[in-house]
């Protein structure tokens, strides 16, 4: 077992509820910055995060995070902060408690803990109702002051089951700005979620599952490289968009060269996209064409998401 | 491996453990844990449990004012060893320990919050003793101070004969054994109650055998009796109970023991089952959909 004490290290890890497969064989390691698990309802996202901080054990496989596992819960939950998907409460907890007694817990002293409590309160932009009971918050707050809880502690790995849900669009960006600055630390965040565009975004590597495996892992570039079966979109703005057609027709890895609607610009699949790059810059040094933009059209988690797992990625 | 390496490696080990930080855990846990469960409606019914008693005895005293005269205190005094041999030690703390300790851990489960417990630098050991020592509180809090309503509202009542009697005469005594057996109680059904959570997904049928077993135990061996929380207890009672024919059962005392041996007894089972209940946490996963 890999005891890298920056990675998260999962061996071979499967898990099995009775004879319900939850994940099988699951094998990867992470290095710091934010991380996407992505994937359709019982893919095994929220089981991996789970299996990740101890909250159910693994059937078979290791997992270690930071060369710790949860057997050593000290030193573990200093490391590690979960926001779950539980949308549960202890029951007549206001928000300011729900952060600091965990805290106490953590050994802070009562200055201590009411200070990093009122610290993550305003990191999440939960300070100004903290003194009201949870259960009178809106769903968009739940999950906010779920937010508060995981990161009060400085946590260097913070694992978020699908964060975004229930936020409006300025809590969202505000909670995304939030998980890049806590990336930009060199920490490991580690985020599922449906709301692809969101996440690919911001994401350093993705991890794509369904139905318990993960069929891709590694940067979205990478990712999208290995799916050798789906050709590779490439959308170039250019001046004579016809005359870059007919040439990319002449390369074999070339299946198909579209000329957009508007006649300034070609969109080609190719199966090589290094090799059409290097046609490209023959053509513009040519001066068959001018070139205004070049951009891969596919590349995204979305694309490929639809092209390994035959969905669209859109929530489910 | 010799004994001696042994207790060199357990010293060691012993060491090792940041005791200073478990202690402030437990003793935060043990108050959050009685700020959130102590004084909540949901118990209502664990404070009438306690308050039955009380409120007859407060009837009692307040409509048989005729039966104040000295003799009759040698009376109430079996009629409240009655109350709490019978009813507290039988059906009250057996029940509100019941309720109290199962809801540790399988209450949470329930209501989807035990992975807030789980998240935390806390070994899980030190969350089963704090847990454990919070509901011991809740318990003992509620039922000692009806135990000692109880008596007070008992002897009140004959003025300075009562005052004579509590004072000079046995009652205070009897007033502590009450209130010892009465922790006693709560921390050995608590134990029993919370290893029954970690083990059953519903403790209350496993509750309810373990009552038939507490109340059947006298017949069977002497060392299959030292099973049960009763057992200790019924040693441990100031005031023997007149009690003839079936119900005789309750108050067999089979064996005999010292109160000491009584006491060390089911201190010993109380502290054997809470290791089982740290041994059980570790299976423990979260798995709210199973619940």
């Amino acid at each position: 077992m890999t005891r890298d004490a920056r990675q998260i290290v999962f061996e071979n890890v499967s898990k099995f509820y009775g004879e319900v497969l939850g994940v099988n064989k699951v094998s990867f390691s992470l290095l710091p910055g934010i991380t996407s698990l992505v994937g359709p309802n019982g893919s095994g996202k929220t089981t991996l995060m789970n299996l990740l901080t101890g909250l159910i054990k693994p059937s078979q496989g290791a997992i270690c995070v930071l060369g710790l596992t949860p057997k050593q819960p000290i030193e573990f939950f200093r490391q590690v902060g979960y926001c779950t998907q539980f949308d549960s409460f202890p029951p007549g907890t206001n928000g300011y408690d729900f952060i600091y007694w965990p805290l106490r817990l953590h050994g802070f002293g009562s200055d201590q803990a009411a200070k990093l409590t009122n610290e993550a309160l305003e990191r999440a932009g939960m300070a100004q109702v903290a003194q009201r009971k949870v259960a009178g918050y809106s769903k968009g707050m739940r999950q906010r002051i779920r937010l508060a809880q995981a990161i009060a502690h400085h946590p260097s790995v913070l694992v978020l089951d699908e964060p975004l849900n229930g936020l409006d669009p300025m809590a969202r960006a505000e909670s995304i700005a939030l998980f890049e600055a806590i990336a930009k630390q060199g920490m490991h965040v580690i985020i599922s979620s449906h709301i692809l565009e969101e996440v690919d975004r911001i994401s350093n590597r993705v991890v794509l599952m369904s139905s318990g495996y993960v069929v891709a892992e590694g940067q979205i570039r990478e990712v999208r490289k290995e799916v050798r079966e789906h050709p590779m979109q490439i959308l170039v703005r250019c001046s004579n968009a016809a005359g870059l057609a007919a040439a990319a027709f002449e390369l074999d890895h070339v299946v198909e060269a579209k000329i957009l609607n508007d006649g300034h610009g070609v969109l080609v699949r190719t199966r090589d996209a290094e090799q059409f790059y290097l046609l490209l810059n023959k053509i513009v040094s040519s001066g068959l064409v001018e070139i205004d933009a070049v951009a891969p059209a596919d590349d995204d988690v979305n694309s490929i998401y639809q092209y390994l797992i035959g969905s669209d990625g859109g929530p489910t | 491996m010799s004994a001696q390496s042994l207790v060199a490696r357990a010293q060691e080990w012993s060491k090792e453990q940041p005791w200073r930080l478990y202690g402030s855990q437990v003793s935060v846990l043990v108050r959050n844990e009685v700020r959130r469960n102590l004084l909540t409606r949901r118990r209502i019914w664990i404070y009438l449990l306690a308050l039955l008693p009380v409120l007859m005895i407060l009837a009692h005293v307040i409509f048989d004012r005729r039966s104040i005269y000295p003799a009759q205190i040698e009376n109430d005094t079996r009629v409240l060893a009655g109350i709490v041999q019978l009813y507290y030690f039988r059906l009250g703390i057996f029940f509100a320990c019941m309720a109290i300790f199962t809801w540790l851990f399988r209450g949470e489960m329930v209501e989807r919050t035990l992975h807030y417990q789980f998240l935390v630098p806390v070994r899980r050991e030190v969350l089963v003793v704090g847990k454990f020592l919070a509901g011991a509180v809740i318990a003992i809090a509620l039922f000692e101070l009806a135990v000692l309503t109880c008596f007070y509202l008992m002897y009140s009542r004959f003025g300075s004969a009562g005052r004579s009697y509590v004072f000079d005469g046995p009652g205070l005594a009897q007033l502590g054994a009450y209130l010892v057996v009465t922790a006693l109680a709560c921390l050995g059904y608590g134990a029993m109650f919370l290893a029954f959570s970690l083990l059953f997904k519903n403790p209350i049928v496993p509750g309810v055998v373990t009552m038939g077993w507490e109340a059947i135990a006298p017949i069977f061996p002497a060392w299959a009796q030292r099973l049960s929380v009763t057992f200790y207890l019924k040693h441990l009672c100031p005031v023997s109970l007149p009690i003839t024919g079936p119900l005789a059962i309750f108050t067999i005392v089979a064996e005999p023991v010292s109160p000491f041996i009584a006491v060390l007894g089911l201190l010993s089972l109380t502290i054997a089952i809470l290791a089982l209940s740290c041994f059980l946490i570790h299976r423990m996963e979260i798995t709210y959909t199973a619940e």
